[in-house]
Parts: C-alpha cells; sequence; structure tokens
C-alpha cells in the first residue's frame, strides 16, 4: 500500500486545500489519471495520481487545508488488490460504508458534494466530473438538477442551463481562477527572484522569414485545427537547443545548480483580465511539432478556463515567454525560480538585413535571454541564443 | 445564411474566446485583435471554430480579410452566398 500525498506545486507552495475528490474509495487508478483538485494560490489545480492501482481509503475530505505531503490516500497496488481485503472491493462487496470511511477528518468547508453516495445505492446520482466542479463552485445543488447526459447522467451542459436560468445572462467568467491570489503567487515568486537571482541578459536577432515560409507553405494545405505557428517553431527551436546547453536547464536549490535530465518548456499564457501562469509542456525536445501545437493549444485554452494540472506547474525546467505579434520587439524576463533561465521572444517585425551582400527586408525576431549568473555565464548564453537562431533556419528539420 | 445570423456566429465565436467583451460596444472597422486584445493563438481559434459551425474554409492568406467585424462578415457572407447560388 502507498500513500497518494498532497503534492508540491512549486517551491512557494506550503500547504493545499482539497476543494474535490473525483475518486471514492474502489475506484480503479492509474498512473496520470486526474484524482483530485486542489486549490492553491495559482488557482485551482486538477491533482494527477502517480501510482496504478486500487483507491483504498480517503484521508482527507474537502474543504481540508493540508501542507504538502500530507497523505490524502492510500492506494493498494493491483497485486494488493488480488491479494483482497473487504476494503479493497468496496462497491462491489458494500463492506464497509464507505460514507464512514470516506470523509473521517473532513473539517471546515462547504458541505460534502454528493460524492459521498454510497455506489450501488438506490438513486444514486451520476455526475460528470466537470458538472460536479462547476456546479460546486456556483453553489448549485446537483439533486435540483436533470441530467441529460448518458444514462441520464448531469453534465457540465445541465449546470450551464441551470445557471442560465438562475441569472441575468453576463459575461463568463472563467472558474477556478483566483485572479487575487494569483497576483500574490506572481508577487512573491518574482519578488524572490529579482532578491535571490543574480540576472544577466542577452538580445539576438533572428531571421524567421524562412520559417514564416516553410509555415505559409505547411498549413496552406490544412484545415485550421492543423495549423502551426510561428511560437511553435519557436518552442521547438529553445527545447532543442537546451538539449546542448543544459546549463539553462534545471533547477538552483540549495546553493547548487541541478541540471535537469528532461526538457519541460514552460509556457507563460495571459490571463484575460490580468494575471498570468506559465504551465509547463512536458518533453517539448521529443515533441513531433503538430505534437507540440496541439498540446499549446490545449494549454492555452485550459489555462485560461482555469483547469491546470499539477505536473504542468510543478516541473518546468525553462520558460519561454511571448508578447505575441502585437507586443514588442524585445522582452526581457525574469526568472521563475528555482529554474535559470527565461528566453524572451518579441514580435515579429521586417527589417532591412544584408543578404549575401545584398538589403533586403526580412522577418526579424529579437529572442533574448534571462539567465540566472550563478548557473550559467555569458559566453554559453550567447551559444545558447545563437543556437536557437540556427535551428529556425532550418523549420523542417524542427 | 443572412448577415444578421452570421453576425451573431462570428460575434459568439469571438465572445467564446474574450468573454468580457461587449461585442455590441466593438467598432465593426477595428482591428479585432486589437479591439478584443486576442493573440495569433486565439486568431486561430477564432478561424478554426468558424470553420467548424460554417464549414467555410478560411486559407492563411485571407486572414487580413477578417480582421475586422465588417470584414469578417463580409468575407463569410460572400463565401456562404458563393455556395448557395450553384
Amino acid at each position: 500500500m502507498t500513500a497518494f500525498r498532497m503534492p508540491s506545486l512549486g517551491a512557494d507552495m506550503e500547504t493545499g486545500t482539497l476543494v474535490e475528490w473525483l475518486v471514492k474509495p474502489g475506484d480503479r487508478v492509474k498512473h496520470g489519471d486526474i484524482v483530485a483538485v486542489v486549490e492553491t494560490q495559482k488557482g485551482a489545480i486538477e491533482i494527477e495520481i502517480f501510482q496504478t492501482g486500487l483507491i483504498e481509503q480517503i484521508l482527507v475530505g474537502t474543504g481540508a487545508k493540508v501542507p504538502v505531503g500530507t497523505s490524502l490516500a492510500n492506494v493498494l497496488s493491483d497485486e494488493e488488490a488480488k491479494a483482497g481485503t473487504a476494503a479493497a472491493v468496496v462497491p462491489e462487496a458494500g463492506a464497509p460504508p464507505f460514507a464512514a470511511i470516506a470523509v473521517p477528518r473532513r473539517s471546515v468547508g462547504p458541505p460534502p458534494p454528493p460524492i459521498v453516495v454510497p455506489p450501488g445505492a438506490e438513486g444514486r446520482m451520476r455526475v460528470s466530473p466537470a458538472a460536479r466542479r462547476f456546479a460546486q463552485r456556483l453553489g448549485i445543488d446537483l439533486a435540483a438538477i436533470t441530467g441529460t447526459g448518458p444514462a441520464s447522467a448531469i453534465i457540465r451542459a445541465d449546470v450551464e442551463r441551470i445557471q442560465a436560468e438562475a441569472m441575468p445572462p453576463k459575461p463568463k467568467a472563467a472558474i477556478g481562477l483566483n485572479l487575487d491570489a494569483m497576483r500574490e503567487a506572481i508577487a512573491a515568486a518574482m519578488a524572490r527572484s529579482k532578491r535571490e537571482i543574480p540576472h544577466y541578459y542577452l538580445q539576438h536577432d533572428v531571421d524567421v522569414t524562412l520559417c514564416e515560409e516553410w509555415l505559409a507553405r505547411t498549413n496552406a494545405a490544412r484545415p485550421p485545427d492543423s495549423r502551426l505557428l510561428l511560437g511553435a517553431l519557436v518552442i521547438k527551436g529553445v527545447a532543442l537547443a537546451t538539449r546542448r546547453f543544459p546549463a539553462f536547464n534545471g533547477f538552483y536549490r540549495e546553493g547548487k545548480f541541478e541540471p535537469a535530465a528532461v526538457i519541460h518548456v514552460g509556457v507563460a499564457i495571459a490571463i484575460r483580465g490580468g494575471g498570468l501562469a506559465a504551465p509547463a509542456i512536458h518533453n517539448v525536445d521529443r515533441l513531433s511539432l503538430d505534437d507540440l501545437m496541439v498540446r499549446m493549444r490545449d494549454l492555452v485554452q485550459r489555462t485560461r478556463a482555469g483547469r491546470i494540472r499539477g505536473s504542468e506547474i510543478a516541473d518546468t525546467t525553462i520558460t519561454v515567454s511571448s508578447l505575441g505579434e502585437r507586443g514588442v520587439e524585445s522582452l526581457y524576463g525574469v526568472i521563475y525560480p528555482p529554474q535559470v533561465a527565461i528566453v524572451g521572444v518579441g514580435k515579429a517585425t521586417s527589417r532591412p538585413r544584408v543578404v549575401d551582400g545584398h538589403v533586403a527586408v526580412r522577418s526579424i525576431v529579437t529572442v533574448t535571454l534571462s539567465a540566472d549568473h550563478r548557473a550559467s555565464d555569458g559566453h554559453a548564453g550567447a551559444l545558447f541564443l545563437a543556437n536557437i537562431g540556427k535551428l529556425l533556419q532550418e523549420p523542417e528539420k524542427l | 445564411m443572412s448577415s444578421v445570423e452570421i453576425h451573431s456566429v462570428v460575434c459568439e465565436e469571438l465572445n467564446n474566446i474574450a468573454p468580457e467583451v461587449d461585442m455590441q460596444s466593438v467598432n465593426p472597422s477595428a482591428d479585432l485583435r486589437e479591439a478584443l486584445d486576442i493573440d495569433s493563438m486565439d486568431f486561430l481559434n477564432f478561424i478554426t471554430a468558424i470553420h467548424r459551425r460554417l464549414g467555410v474554409d478560411i486559407p492563411e492568406l485571407d486572414y487580413p480579410k477578417l480582421i475586422t467585424l465588417d470584414g469578417a462578415i463580409t468575407y463569410l457572407q460572400k463565401k456562404l452566398g458563393g455556395g448557395n447560388k450553384g
């Protein structure tokens, strides 16, 4: 039996509030399943489990605020489950009353959602996780809703319908986003960064004309949902350059630099209404451009809707920040501790350049590097930026 | 499809991207990227949504024609109208 614990979702996180369980005792889980929602300074985060097996017991109820590392649930491995304790097969055997073991330590917070109705009991309410979360946030009683999903399950659209009936139409606000808390988290992280990290800054102008031509050719034959953006090429270029220059990928902790073995690129995403999050895309150096683009689109949409996953904010190894094509020509990022580098990408502008001895109009992006001088020096930084520029001259190889 | 219907689909999809914007108050000849504070990813999502809902193929080369509300409606009307005549 292993413990599923409150994860650390960043160096500055000490506690988390368990907002919702998406599993119950007896449920099978596998590596990567989203099993709970935890409220942190960064908003509501969907927490994945990294064990495979059976949820035996839930130890912390909804509404409880607990320190990082606290056991939230016990998980049985498949072997243990087969060996079979009654508790491991609660729903079928119906042995110990589920509600009794479900929330032994429930303290403060809202009344438990109908999730604690014993499975298999008469009149069990079928509710999709998204609908349950949405209803809970809006304070809507699920019992009052008629489900229209499969097997009369309540789906998110049903909750939206009830909400629309209950209140006058108004702009949809993203759920799970607390912009005030996010502002505090940004303030704390950035103040710490400027206090502790001796930044140095470099900039390099990269000709992206070939990238744009390649994109135009590639996208011409594609429907909108599979088109690529320049941003994906740049992020891939950064990841590939990072492979060759490991001094910009990793963490500075307890007085020393720990290079990371993987390349998880944080993508700075602006939240409408103010705020910023930089969730990571994992193993970017090993993703195809198409896969990377799919992940980027998904990540931007989920981030703006307040649905970031725990693993996406906990293990970023390097960050890329871009202010978009309407932004400025160059930006210098502030490193997100404990990372050691952030790459800033300005907007592409047409500028005169000398190409083969002639002046030509080219599309230029200024790429910058803010790096931690404790982990690297300007010489390596310059080579790193130059390598990004070089990789972007052969977009078809990215 | 009438221009009123196209207008409502366009506004609805733009509102999905920029929920807090009152589309009635957007100047129909203003650059949508400025007026709605949307980036290239948002714009691509908008084009994707329009493609899905109206079945209109919008090549990248035509993006500049959809940069204003008026421009987008005129463009889509032409595309849809052209299809219906045949």
